[in-house]
């Protein structure tokens, strides 16, 4: 099948739905691949390069999108003023159209695509399940969001994020405070603590707490009992009462740190706000806001969605396209996720797809199949339970036997004294003598085996096979026959033979190995 | 000679071997311990050959010079892989070399006529348990290595009612052994010679009912055989030198079981009695499915370079693919970029106790790198990538997380901790345990498959370039 990547149409969009490296990947599952011409000049992707990986550079739009079977773009489609059409026109039936499409959001687009006969894969209705993060395209941008987060309030903010004692005076490190400890979260975090800051991070879910501190950042704790997760791994709207401790800890927070980084959304509803215009007034002059919920309306009252602006001397950040602003990452990423996906639905490798209905991760993907619309899917199976031990393991271990009481320990030791004192009578002393010698010598070999370091243990048992040869002794007692060669003689005579390989043997291998052992 | 200088000697000779096995508490004391081993060896056989007793020297001379030469070719030509079969052949050596003593000693009437009464009786119980213990120590042996060597089926050889077949050995044995006193000597031979015949056929059984998984036991435990076998020919001889270095070996081999049943959590019994993964449990069935993800050569490199502090934990499967060569090359590579490599060693990794750190030591990397288990499970955590190469039931999170795993209970390198763990793996295949591995489903695992020498290989070239 042919592959079409079309340029974005979107203002101010950089991005491009494909890299020349995924270009190759792509070739190797059997497909063709068309990109419209200028397509990745925006994020650094020249039209060479796509040749070189083996793509075609298309110049005319509507051949390029009427050619293809499968479209793979980042933004929904939308008015193309070029051309003077609605992309979503431009699409033949029984295309395939991949890209970010929010079907909630969308209604009337979703209408339009159904009209069209087509099969639409919405990269945002990916579901969260772990075998679909590899395709999982939010959380991608969600990271390159929280990233450039960062470095947007860093550009704004008219001091070091490090701390450093320097000649002309001590320079107090920045203060972040994050709202939000989801993918976006967790980036900023990350990005903030590189650049030196101190960093907190808030989050209803009580279970990310772990995750912030493996950040070596700090978690921001209520003094509240309630959970937060939702269903699919994102939050759930919570109480009034906990809003209002929350929004108390923020009031405070935000008297005391530079800058503040707010990631908070609730699936469907518009986001909630968190930052008041009460706390922007109460912040430090020079501080930054960086709102990242401004397309859902922002967490801060102040926030103005797409611009820069200044309110109570604070710097309110609400750019909507911040995966946009590092198009090369974002593209790379997303390429790759569009990749993954396209793996999947190809499972002959031969270059035609298979919507398979039964895959929950195509399933959850799929919103529009040839006209009809099949959004929203069955809620997804949730991290899966692991399969519960079954009942009848009748296998599992015995616990460890509990340590010998005392009265047992006992009991033996007068069981062995008896045995001892038993064989004591009937033994003659000869025979006393020798069975002390070796009780003794268990106890020695006892201690000084334990004290044999265990990556010595291959010489051990090699030098044991030498010196066990010691049997040879008992051999030679016996070779000497006063009558001559005899059965005895010979008997004693293979013995010898045989232990004396041992003792070369045993002694020359050890010495061998140790000599390997080196620092 | 005199006999108080006899007895000096053998004394200095004990001395040094206890000294000998005393050395290998640190690779440093090492060598001069088996140094003292050899002094001591040598000072016990020449102060027998200068006594009394020792009248005829050609056949000891012909007999000595031929072993020592045939053991000095065996030890200079052995592969480091092949140890433990080296140590199996070492092992029925001296088990038959007891049957052999045993017997002549039996056959001398000089030395029979020596004890009446209660010191006759327990002479010839001596003299029978050592034929007894050189038997099955002398056939078990030559089993073990047949299966190290793969010329035998590793897989245990479970007969019907093998564990009555056991006992009815045991009780037989018993009845000859009552018999043979009875008959006195020599017309207990017949007896000694069925006995024999049963003892052998007792350590064939035995360790042919062992799967390859519990080698390390079996071969440890064969160790300590042969040393109770050397303890009871002293008995039989009244030599305290014998009876002192078979205590010295026994313990050894004993303790070393030991280890190894603990390092698997098996219970050493139910190694003897054999059969393993056989009546396992249910849950070796419940694959726990899930996704895999691979990753290249490149890509492996790639994590290598990028990390800082990195593990690896090799396993039998690359001594088999012979990887350890190139394995320690990348060591040397990534230790040239300041990287901190290490390796990672369970008890049980190898074919017997210590392998791994023998071939590794062969491949020359440093000692000092190489770590045991309890050293080095901790520091998992602060671990970049893990390389798993050739490893699988030795880092079974199972093991600690499944209470219904076969191998539940059983220690194991907790690699998952770390931040990747990159597993080297031919396929999907289970190990010896026959136990599916969760660790290859978790989030941080990446799996390169293929041979381990040409993943390897292709890591160094990536790394190289």
């Amino acid at each position: 099948m042919r592959i079409g990547v079309p340029g974005e149409v979107h203002a101010g969009e950089r991005r491009v739905a494909t890299t020349p490296a995924v270009v190759r990947d792509l070739l190797k599952l059997g497909f063709e691949v068309a990109v419209e011409a200028g397509a990745g000049a925006q994020a650094n992707y020249p039209d060479d390069a796509y040749v070189a990986a083996g793509a075609e550079v298309v110049a005319d739009t509507r051949a390029l999108w009427s050619g293809a079977d499968i479209i793979l773009k980042v933004r929904a489609p939308e008015m193309n003023s070029a051309l003077g059409v609605d992309e979503s026109e431009l699409l033949a039936p029984g295309t395939t159209l991949i890209s970010f499409i929010w079907p909630a959001q969308n209604a009337e687009l979703m209408q339009r695509l159904a009209a069209r006969g087509i099969n639409v894969m919405a990269m945002d209705s990916v579901p969260r399940i772990s075998r679909a993060q590899k395709m999982d395209a939010l959380s991608s941008m969600a990271n390159i969001a929280g990233y450039r987060a960062v470095i947007e309030a860093a550009n704004q903010f008219g001091r070091f994020f490090t701390g450093q004692i320097t000649a002309a005076g001590n320079v107090p490190p920045a203060k972040v405070m994050i709202i939000g400890a989801g993918v976006a979260g967790l980036a900023a975090i990350g990005a903030a603590k590189g650049l030196g800051a101190i960093v907190r991070a808030f989050d209803t879910r009580p279970e990310v707490k772990e995750q912030v501190e493996s950040m070596d950042a700090e978690f921001l704790e209520l003094d509240f009992e309630e959970e937060g997760a939702g269903t699919g791994g994102y939050a759930k709207q919570m109480s009034e009462a906990f809003i209002k401790a929350e929004m108390a800890l923020f009031a405070a927070q935000a008297k005391e740190v530079d800058i503040i980084i707010t990631t908070a959304l609730i699936p469907g509803k518009p986001a909630p706000k968190l930052i008041t215009e009460e706390m922007v007034k109460t912040m430090t002059k020079g501080s930054v806001v960086v709102d990242l919920a401004a397309e859902q309306g922002g967490n801060c009252e102040c926030t103005v969605p797409g611009e820069v602006v200044s309110r109570h001397g604070v710097t309110i950040i609400g750019y909507m396209d911040l995966p946009s602003r590092l198009p090369t990452q974002s593209s790379q990423l997303y390429a790759t996720n569009l990749r993954h996906l396209l793996t999947d639905l190809t499972p002959a490798k031969d270059g035609n797809i298979v919507i398979n209905m039964e895959d929950e991760a195509i399933r959850g993907a799929t919103v529009i199949k040839a006209g009809e619309i099949t959004w929203p899917p069955p809620a997804p199976t949730l991290s899966k339970a692991p399969p519960k031990p079954k009942a009848a393991t009748t296998h599992v271990p015995a616990p460890e036997a509990a340590p010998k009481s005392g009265v047992g320990l006992i009991a033996t030791m007068i069981i062995g004294a008896v045995a001892l004192l038993g064989l004591g009578q009937i033994a003659p002393p000869s025979f006393m003598e020798h069975f002390t010698v070796f009780v003794l010598a268990c106890f020695i070999g006892y201690q000084v085996i334990w004290n044999v370091t265990p990556a010595l243990h291959t010489p051990l048992m090699s030098v044991t096979n030498a010196i066990s040869g010691i049997i040879v002794i008992g051999a030679m007692l016996q070779v000497s026959q006063p009558d001559g060669v005899n059965l005895i003689a010979i008997l004693a005579g293979l013995a010898i033979l045989l232990a004396s390989i041992n003792i070369a043997g045993g002694f020359l291998v050890t010495q061998r190995m140790l000599r390997m052992f080196r620092k | 000679m005199n006999q108080g200088i006899v007895a000096v000697s053998y004394l200095g000779a004990i001395i040094l071997f206890i000294l000998s096995l005393g050395g290998l508490s640190n690779q440093e004391t090492s060598r001069r311990g088996n140094v003292y081993g050899m002094v001591g060896m040598g000072l016990a056989i020449a102060v027998t050959i200068l006594g009394s007793q020792v009248t005829s020297y050609s056949v000891l001379a012909v007999a000595m010079a031929a072993g020592a030469v045939i053991g000095a070719v065996l030890a200079a030509r052995v592969e480091m892989t092949a140890m433990p079969e080296l140590v199996a052949c070492l092992h029925s050596f001296v088990g038959l070399a007891a049957v052999l003593v045993g017997y002549a000693n039996y056959l001398d009437p000089h030395v029979q006529s020596q004890f009446s009464g209660v010191e006759l009786a327990i002479h010839e119980i001596e003299t029978y348990l050592g034929i007894l213990i050189g038997a099955v120590t002398f056939t078990g042996s030559i089993i073990a290595f047949g299966k190290l060597r793969g010329s035998i089926r590793s897989a245990p050889l479970l007969l019907p009612a093998r564990h009555w077949l056991n006992l009815a050995a045991l009780l037989v044995c018993i009845w000859l052994g009552h018999e043979f006193m009875e008959a006195g000597s020599p017309a207990g031979l017949t007896a000694l010679i069925i006995m024999t015949v049963v003892a052998s056929l007792f350590g064939i059984h035995m360790v042919m009912a062992i799967g390859g998984a519990d080698m390390p036991v079996v071969v440890s435990m064969l160790n300590s055989y042969s040393g109770w076998a050397a303890a009871a020919t002293g008995f039989m001889l009244s030599n305290n030198l014998l009876i002192v270095t078979g205590a010295l070996v026994g313990s050894s081999g004993a303790i070393l079981s030991y280890i190894m049943c603990r390092a698997m959590n098996r219970k050493f019994i139910a190694v003897i009695a054999g059969g393993f993964g056989t009546s396992g449990g249910t849950s070796a069935a419940s694959t726990e499915g899930g996704e895999v993800v691979a990753v290249s050569a490149e890509e492996t490199a790639e994590l290598l370079r990028d990390a800082k502090s990195i593990v690896i934990v090799p396993g039998y499967g690359m001594a088999v693919a012979q990887a350890q060569h190139t394995i320690y090359e990348i060591t040397r590579l990534l230790r040239g970029k300041g990287k901190k490599v290490r390796f990672a060693i369970h008890p049980v990794a190898g074919r017997m106790p210590g392998h791994m750190n023998v071939l590794l030591a062969e491949a020359k990397v440093p000692y000092d790198i190489v770590l045991e288990m309890d050293e080095i499970n901790e520091d998992f955590p602060t671990t970049d990538v893990v390389l798993v190469i050739g490893a699988n039931d030795i880092v079974n999170p199972a093991a600690l997380e499944d209470p219904g795993s076969p191998i539940a209970g059983m220690p194991v390198l907790q690699v998952w901790n770390a931040r990747t763990a990159i597993v080297l793996k031919r396929s999907m295949a289970t190990g010896y345990a026959g136990v599916d591995n969760p660790l290859f489903y978790k989030e941080n695992t990446r799996m390169l498959f293929g041979d381990a020498k040409q993943s390897v290989d292709a890591v160094l070239k990536s790394l190289a370039e």
